[in-house]
């Protein structure tokens, strides 16, 4: 009997002075930031022997997780409107930004050549330009041979976060778009060959002759495919590079709110689809030691994580933003009210 | 077609094996008195529990969809229209893509798999019968995305190529056959599926008929080689009558896979949801292809609500199915009654 308390006593001791030293954290969520945060955690594990857990199971049944109070955080690569988050209690903040780009495959026609606007790609989704040789694609691209076929349109046929920041883009640009289909993660597209995430949009434009599609620009990138230059709200036509993307962030006013698309942003370096992607946390915390493990990590992320998001083709968030973000860390409180510490 | 005889008289080997085996064994005692009521509660509870799993699963595909259901009733069978922005929903679009691909699926598997099932078992010399029985069931074991990356990238532009741009030049103008084979030439689409899912139902098909055609008794068959048959005089008039409910089975396997198959069909229908038109080429969308693809990002209420819905949908269609087969086999159970 005596030994059988000691021995209980002992795994008492045990499995409490481990859950103090290295506070386990779960989360869960979009899947287009889920090769950074596995990376992150398994490099903040190596440097402080805290573990967080990721799961990549889509932004919906991410913010379901994290509303249901079944994960530490949630991530989404939509934003919430601050009514939502008030509604829940919950807060949110951005990580890391992407971007997406549109690529095409056309014979004889080199990376960076063809030159779109939103106008166009958003009639060129709608099937109102059906022809690559179309006037209105010709008028933007002198001199560049432009063959005399059909455009062969490739779009997601899975509900996405990057879905969402590309229609969302050409409903900013295209009434008629904005009018017909809208904004979503998923949409009633008027044509197009559905693939089944980047990397199906990616297999279909690269297998397709005469095709246009839109992936996340580290697809793009590692499948070496044909990007377009877009025309940004300034006027200019510019390439997709980390660059662009972080003017693009430079010009959003995350200081009134984190609910920010930085689709069509203005400023003349701007890459026009841009989007950032979020972690939503509860507000109230029934657990602070999670909570405090939590924003450990993505403090620990904004400080030593730059290096890993650039060899992941991920841009990171300017340095005005990420202390934005974590001066937005005060409003996660336990249950007295205090805010938890993540120093 | 020469018959041939048997090489050894079975009948007479048959009650040699009843007499060795008919051989009296001492009675054993029962060890275990409690072990017949624990293996019969096992049994029961084994039966019971897929009873309740079965009425579990309906219940919350039910609940999941109620919303779905209490805004479309039965309209959701017929409505076309799929906007998760507008958040309208009919699952007419999805419900023909599974039917139609199913379809062809089978219009091209049960031929092919009755010729392999007939090559097995009538014709096959005996040396290549085991290497081609054991190739045709390695086929029900590859994994169905491999089946969708090969549909996707080497079948679709050879189906392009090769067959929807030489039928385009032929039929293009002529009413109706030329609109079935319009659509851009990507070999993407209903076809495509259905070729596709052809492929992965052939082997089980073909060795579920295998299994059947090899318990038609040697008797019978001999008898009808005796009387001076040819081969396919057998097959049909004695083989075939005799296997037909297994025949039946076999097929209703098939088709029980192409209506649920997902990975291999998500990768070469298009995913597009319309009905403007009904071209074999052109992409369309299934049942079973739209859970897959929208469900992990589908904002909870109506869109979810819809997606299960088309669950509940595929779950009755494929009762259906199994219901018109019994149905099937008990007429066919009938007639043979009548007959005799």
């Amino acid at each position: 009997m005596t030994l059988f308390r000691i021995v209980a006593l002992a795994a008492f001791v045990a499995f409490t002075s481990s859950a103090v030293l290295a506070q386990d954290v779960t989360g869960a969520g979009a899947s287009f930031p889920a090769p950074l945060y596995s990376k992150w955690a398994d490099a903040y594990n190596k440097a402080t022997g805290a573990k967080i857990n990721y799961q990549s199971v889509g932004s919906s049944a991410g913010l379901r997780q994290i509303r249901g109070k079944t994960v530490d955080f949630g991530a989404s690569d939509i934003p919430l409107t601050d009514a939502d988050l008030a509604k829940d209690g919950l807060m949110q903040f951005p990580t890391v930004m992407g971007g997406v780009v549109p690529v095409v495959n056309l014979k004889g026609i080199a990376p960076g050549q063809l030159r779109l606007t939103g106008s166009v790609l958003g009639d060129i989704y709608l099937g109102k330009i059906t022809k690559w040789n179309d006037p209105a694609i010709a008028a933007l691209n002198p001199g560049v041979p432009l063959p005399d076929t059909a455009i062969a349109v490739v779009r997601r046929a899975d509900g996405s976060g990057t879905t969402f920041i590309f229609t969302n883009y050409l409903s900013k640009v295209n009434a008629d778009w904005k009018a017909k289909v809208g904004e979503g993660a998923a949409v009633n597209w008027p044509t197009g060959a559905g693939g089944k995430g980047n990397e199906g949009v990616a297999a279909f434009v690269q297998r397709l002759p005469n095709s246009v599609g839109y992936v996340e620009y580290s697809y793009a990138k590692a499948n070496k495919m044909s990007h377009a230059l877009m025309q940004n709200k300034a006027g200019s036509f510019v390439p997709p590079d980390d660059a662009t993307f972080k003017a693009a962030a430079a010009g959003a006013s995350w200081d009134k709110s984190f609910y920010q698309v930085l689709t069509d942003q203005p400023g003349k370096d701007a890459w026009p689809i841009t989007g950032a992607t979020f972690i939503v946390m509860q507000k109230s915390q029934d657990k602070p030691a999670s909570a405090t493990a939590t924003l450990k990590f993505f403090d620990w992320a904004f400080a030593n994580g730059d290096k890993m998001a650039t060899e992941l083709e991920y841009v990171s968030l300017p340095d005005a933003v990420e202390d934005l973000v974590r001066r937005s860390w005060a409003e996660v409180k336990d249950a007295a009210g205090k805010p938890v510490a993540f120093k | 077609m020469a018959a041939t005889l048997p090489a050894e008289p079975f009948p007479a080997k048959k009650n040699m094996h009843i007499t060795a085996s008919g051989g009296g064994q001492s009675p054993r005692k029962r060890r275990l008195p409690w072990a017949d009521a624990a293996f019969s509660f096992v049994a029961h509870a084994a039966a019971w529990l897929t009873l309740a799993l079965l009425a579990a699963i309906i219940a919350s595909l039910v609940i999941g969809a109620w919303p779905a259901i209490r805004e479309y009733g039965l309209s959701f069978l017929w409505r076309s229209e799929w906007d998760p922005v507008e958040e309208k929903f009919g699952g007419l679009v999805m419900i023909y893509g599974t039917l139609m691909t199913s379809f062809i699926a089978l219009v091209i598997a049960v031929p092919v798999s009755f010729g392999i099932a007939l090559f097995l078992t009538e014709l096959s010399p005996s040396w290549l019968r085991r290497p081609l029985g054991v190739a045709v069931e390695l086929l029900a074991a590859v994994p169905s995305i491999v089946y969708g990356m090969w549909g996707l990238l080497v079948f679709g532009p050879i189906l392009a190529t090769y067959v929807q741009q030489p039928l385009q030049n032929v039929f293009t103008g002529v009413p109706y056959l030329g609109a079935l084979f319009s659509g851009p030439p990507v070999g993407i689409g209903i076809l495509s599926a259905g070729i596709i899912l052809a492929i992965m139902v052939i082997p089980f098909i073909a060795s579920v008929m295998r299994d059947v055609f090899e318990t038609t008794p040697a008797l019978l068959k001999e008898s009808a080689y005796g009387l001076g048959s040819t081969t396919w005089e057998v097959v049909w008039k004695v083989v075939l009558p005799y296997t037909k409910s297994g025949v039946i089975g076999a097929i209703m396997l098939g088709l029980g896979r192409a209506l649920g198959e997902t990975m291999a069909v998500t990768f070469v229908i298009g995913n597009f949801n319309q009905l403007d038109s009904l071209s074999l080429f052109q992409a369309a969308n299934s049942i079973t292809s739209a859970l897959a693809n929208e469900f992990a990002e589908a904002s909870p209420g109506l869109h979810q609500a819809s997606l299960i819905y088309l669950g509940l949908v595929l779950f009755f269609i494929t009762f259906v199915v199994l219901a018109l087969s019994k149905l099937l086999l008990s007429r066919l159970k009938r007639n043979e009654g009548a007959r005799t």
